[in-house]
């Protein structure tokens, strides 16, 4: 049975709370990572690993928190994202909240990006996708 | 100055299991300070015993490639502690292992009960961290690391 939007907040909340060591009442939905729940780089593999084993999910890397693009000079000028990065951002993350960040779109605001409703959204979806392809195969 | 803080390997399953003594003896210069009139073997230093078990077994993995370097104490939990003459024994399994990372889950001895978890998560420093400037050659498994698992399959094949 497909699980509900209620029922993936729980499981990744729990998962945030044992891996950033923070209370559950600040895992809230637009709490960002970085700068809410004190997240550091390695902090965010351990979440990918962890969501792998809550959900029973494959997540490829750099799919649910993409680095790769900050590395290409044509997405980033002087600290900025270019109309192509920020293009390619938000094909890479259909999952996050660019509305924000498209004002100011400076490579030190992306950590805000990372948000706990992102990263729900992105499980809600991959378990989405995983569901229709069961239902294709049988 | 030799960093070594298990004795021997005691199993040894490739990719997947490891377990490592360590006997502690009132010989160590750390517990005479840890703690005056009452020795006890410090968790700081349980952890490193349980990293370098965990560490091997995830090196050996992958045929000692890359760099595996201590990222994360994912969870540590001690029920009880060690003293002289108490032989510890550090399990680890292998949860997870890529190209970038591991993660292991692990289980500490006092002689044959339970007294604590201890789980890591490691780095694959070549692949994962470029930029760090770290040494070329392989700093992490040196001889005596090599020697540890040497001398458990001498002891194995004897």
């Amino acid at each position: 049975m497909a699980m509900s939007r209620d029922e993936v907040f729980k499981k990744v909340e729990s998962v945030l709370v044992d891996a950033l060591g923070v209370d559950e009442d600040e895992v809230t939905e637009e709490a960002t990572l970085t700068g809410d729940l004190g997240a550091e780089s390695i902090d965010f593999l351990d979440i990918v690993f962890r969501l792998e084993k809550a959900f029973d999910i494959k997540i490829p890397r750099g799919e649910l928190f993409p680095d790769d693009i900050l590395n290409n000079p044509d997405y980033v000028e002087n600290g900025r994202m270019t109309t192509a990065g920020l293009i390619q951002l938000k094909r890479s993350m259909p999952h996050a909240n660019f509305s924000e960040f498209e004002k100011d779109p400076s490579v030190s605001r992306m950590p805000d990006l990372f948000t706990v409703k992102a990263i729900v959204d992105f499980v809600a979806l991959k378990l989405n996708q995983s569901g229709n392809r069961a239902e294709a195969a049988s | 100055m030799r960093w070594m803080w298990i004795d021997t390997f005691v199993a040894f399953e490739s990719g997947k299991r490891a377990m490592a003594v360590k006997n502690v003896s009132r010989s160590e210069d750390h517990l005479h300070d840890h703690f005056p009139g009452f020795p006890v073997m410090p968790a700081t230093l349980m952890i490193e015993g349980m990293a370098q078990t965990a560490g091997v077994l995830v090196g050996e993995a992958r045929n000692f490639r890359e760099k595996v370097l201590l990222a994360k104490i994912r969870r540590a939990r001690f029920d009880d502690y060690c003293t002289p003459g108490d032989r510890i024994r550090y399990e680890a399994f292998i949860e997870t292992v890529d190209e970038a990372a591991a993660t292991t889950h692990g289980i500490v001895y006092k002689e044959d009960r339970p007294i604590g978890e201890i789980d890591l998560m490691f780095s694959h420093a070549d692949n994962a961290a470029t930029n760090l400037g770290l040494p070329g050659h392989n700093f992490v498994f040196t001889d005596q690391f090599m020697d540890l698992l040497t001398a458990f399959n001498v002891k194995a094949a004897n």
